[in-house]
């Protein structure tokens, strides 16, 4: 006798408690506390904070122990979380000229003013398994230097000087928010970059190396690539001026490209640019360049068919909560739909075998 | 859980909904684009019609929520439980008795009324994607009426199977004007959306709802010589013996055992309330599965 499949709300529960229990791990071992993670995982943090859009390291840290890791799931469980937050207001435009950087660094100059400072980079190490962080142990203290007075100007300000690069054409406008109104096609520049800044690193990473690889090959320099902090300033109306609010690490990136001059343009550099929340520099680099390969209309440059200068392509693909939603919802029971291509496809082979059957006869 | 607003929305966002919905009922099979939220379900599982209900229902409202046809599916418990949480409304798996019905996939058999509303969950809303994956060009094409890709794709099925090769999401057009997509119902259900109740369609992540208002006229898109056909299992429900329901297919053994169910649990379970018994059903019990 056949019994209908039912309890699917005990399953549901069950299935809950036995995910908190693996999520916890061996109960023997320590568990990890919220501000472990914030500070020993914390390129973890910032890329949750960055494709969350939201910068708060702790609620960061939180996501990423109650997804067990998955740093999609955290993203996720902030976005989620981001949606009911009330809006109190818009921040006035930050000062990146003013960040206090702790790494800054140019590839198209060998000095400048504000030196190129290396920072806390993994670029000059030397992949080798360190063993001995295993082994739970002081760590040595970093030397220290002075803090740098002098302002950090932007590199591409000194190309700028002699119209070596294209002016930014500057705009008071409300930047469009893809998260409260829906994606409009084609997109402006700021759109495209708020849809780039939160996507998903993966996807913006393969999307900037295809541009290297010569599909819409444009050569770029890291005119500058910054991490710092700067202030967070917002306007409350009852004081009519502007406060401070509190301080939020940035990377900023921008690209210095070659360029040959188009119909409309004279031959100069241009840019391409790239702003992520926290220290997220392969983010903020690859940032600029699919922005510079999106760039390719307003700078009258030709349409060569590649993936990077898709627009519709890039920006529809690029967030990781709606890909991994969509992709993995294909596990959801589908049966109603897959009875109906059974009976189609019984159907149409009773059909081509009866058509079969009938050519034989003749 | 009192610390969300009711049906977890706050009222702006339902502001913003409640006008999208006005504006596909009055263009009916329109999609129109909204602010789609980011819901704490996933996109795929269903926000899109989690949405459309969270701005439709009112307090009073009893929710039914189905997925394949049945209330026991694991999504379906799992949306209906957050309604349960954060709108506090009355759940009925009983569809005569619910006002709001969210449905994954399928269209109850039980004819619904005036006093209803359906809500449908919807993954790609647009009836042309497969055929232009560009939103930008498909968006002109409805603008022009342009569906001319639409009958070449129905007519080289034709022409390379003897049929029209689609059995699932059967596009349809509404009131001689959109080519609509229906969701991924069977086309058995096709002919049933001229009917009653309102029914409202939510993607989420493609940030679009549309709407059919009752009685619209729904016409699946065939050709004189190939008139649509809906189609189902050719047998009768196993447990009720209803021949008028769409059915599934459940493997019962190793041996290619298998019998036939109706997809809608609610109106199988009615039937053998009444005293209908299938082929290898049982006599009803209250409770008993």
């Amino acid at each position: 006798m056949y019994v209908a499949v039912k309890g699917g709300e005990r399953a549901i529960e069950n299935a809950h408690a036995w995910l908190a229990e693996e999520r916890r791990g061996d109960t023997g071992i320590a568990e990890l506390s919220v501000a472990q993670i914030r500070e020993q995982l914390s390129l973890a943090v910032n890329r949750v904070m960055a494709e969350g859009s939201l910068y708060d390291p702790d609620l960061a840290a939180l996501a990423i122990k109650q997804a067990r890791g998955d740093l999609i799931e955290a993203i996720f469980l902030i976005r989620a979380y981001r949606t009911t937050l009330p809006r109190f207001g818009a921040s006035e435009p930050v000062e990146t000229d003013e960040m206090v950087c702790d790494r800054r660094i140019s590839a198209t100059f060998k000095d400048a003013p504000g030196g190129q400072v290396l920072g806390p980079t993994f670029d000059y190490t030397h992949r080798l398994l360190d063993f001995k962080l295993a082994a739970e142990g002081d760590l040595p203290d970093a030397p220290e230097a002075a803090a740098l007075e002098a302002a950090v100007p932007h590199i591409t300000g000194f190309l700028n000087r002699e119209g070596l690069i294209q002016t930014e054409d500057e705009s008071d406008a409300t930047p469009p928010d893809l998260t409260r109104e829906p994606m409009e096609l084609p997109a402006s520049r700021a759109l495209r970059l708020q849809s780039l800044t939160r996507g998903d690193e993966g996807f913006v990473l393969g999307m900037a190396y295809s541009t290297q690889r010569g599909y819409a090959r444009n050569h770029a320099f890291v005119g500058e690539l910054r991490i710092g902090t700067v202030e967070v300033e917002m306007e409350v109306p009852e004081l009519g001026f502007a406060i401070g609010i509190g301080e939020i690490t940035l990377t900023e990136c921008e690209t210095v490209n070659q360029f040959k001059g188009s119909k409309t343009e004279p031959p100069q550099f241009t840019r391409g640019y790239g702003l992520v929340f926290g220290q997220t520099e392969r983010k903020a680099i690859s940032m600029a360049l699919v922005d510079r390969a999106l760039r390719w209309k307003e700078l009258g440059e030709d349409d060569v068919g590649a993936p990077a200068q898709d627009e519709e392509f890039v920006l529809m693909h690029a967030d990781n909560i709606q890909a991994t939603g969509f992709l993995e919802h294909i596990k959801l029971p589908h049966y109603v739909d897959f009875q109906s291509e059974l009976e189609l496809v019984r159907k149409l082979r009773r059909e081509a075998e009866g058509q079969e059957a009938r050519e034989a006869a003749e | 859980m009192n610390e969300y607003n009711f049906a977890y929305l706050d009222e702006q966002t339902k502001r913003m909904i409640r006008r999208a919905i006005l504006k596909g009922l009055a263009i009916p099979g329109y999609q129109v684009p909204f602010a789609s939220r980011e819901m704490p379900m996933p996109y795929g599982w269903g926000t899109g019609g989690v949405q459309v209900s969270a701005a439709t229902l009112v307090p009073e409202d009893r929710m039914k929520v189905i997925d394949q046809g049945a209330d026991d599916t694991t999504n379906a418990v799992s949306i209906r439980k957050f309604f349960e949480r954060t709108a506090g409304v009355e759940t009925t798996e009983e569809t005569g008795r619910a006002t709001l019905i969210q449905t994954r996939h399928r269209i109850p058999e039980e004819t619904l009324t005036e006093d209803q509303i359906l809500v449908y969950q919807v993954p790609i809303p647009e009836p042309l994607r497969f055929l232009e994956p560009r939103e930008t060009e498909t968006r002109k094409m409805h603008a022009l009426e342009e569906y001319g890709l639409m009958h070449v794709k129905l007519y080289e099925d034709i022409s390379q199977h003897g049929a029209i090769a689609t059995a699932y999401a059967y596009p349809v057009k509404v009131e001689g004007r959109y080519v609509m997509d229906p969701s991924p119902i069977p086309k058995f259900d096709n002919p049933k959306m001229e009917m009653a109740a309102i029914q409202l369609f939510g993607a989420g992540r493609e940030q679009r709802i549309y709407a059919l208002p009752p009685w619209c006229e729904v016409v699946s898109l065939d050709f004189e010589d190939h008139p649509f056909e809906p189609s189902k299992a050719e047998h009768d429900c196993d447990l009720c013996g209803a021949g008028d329901s769409y059915l599934d297919e459940v493997i019962v053994d190793d041996a290619g055992g298998r019998m036939f169910v109706c997809s809608d649990t609610d109106y199988c379970r009615g039937r053998r309330a009444a005293g209908h018994v299938g082929a290898q059903g049982v006599p009803y019990e209250e409770g008993a599965a």
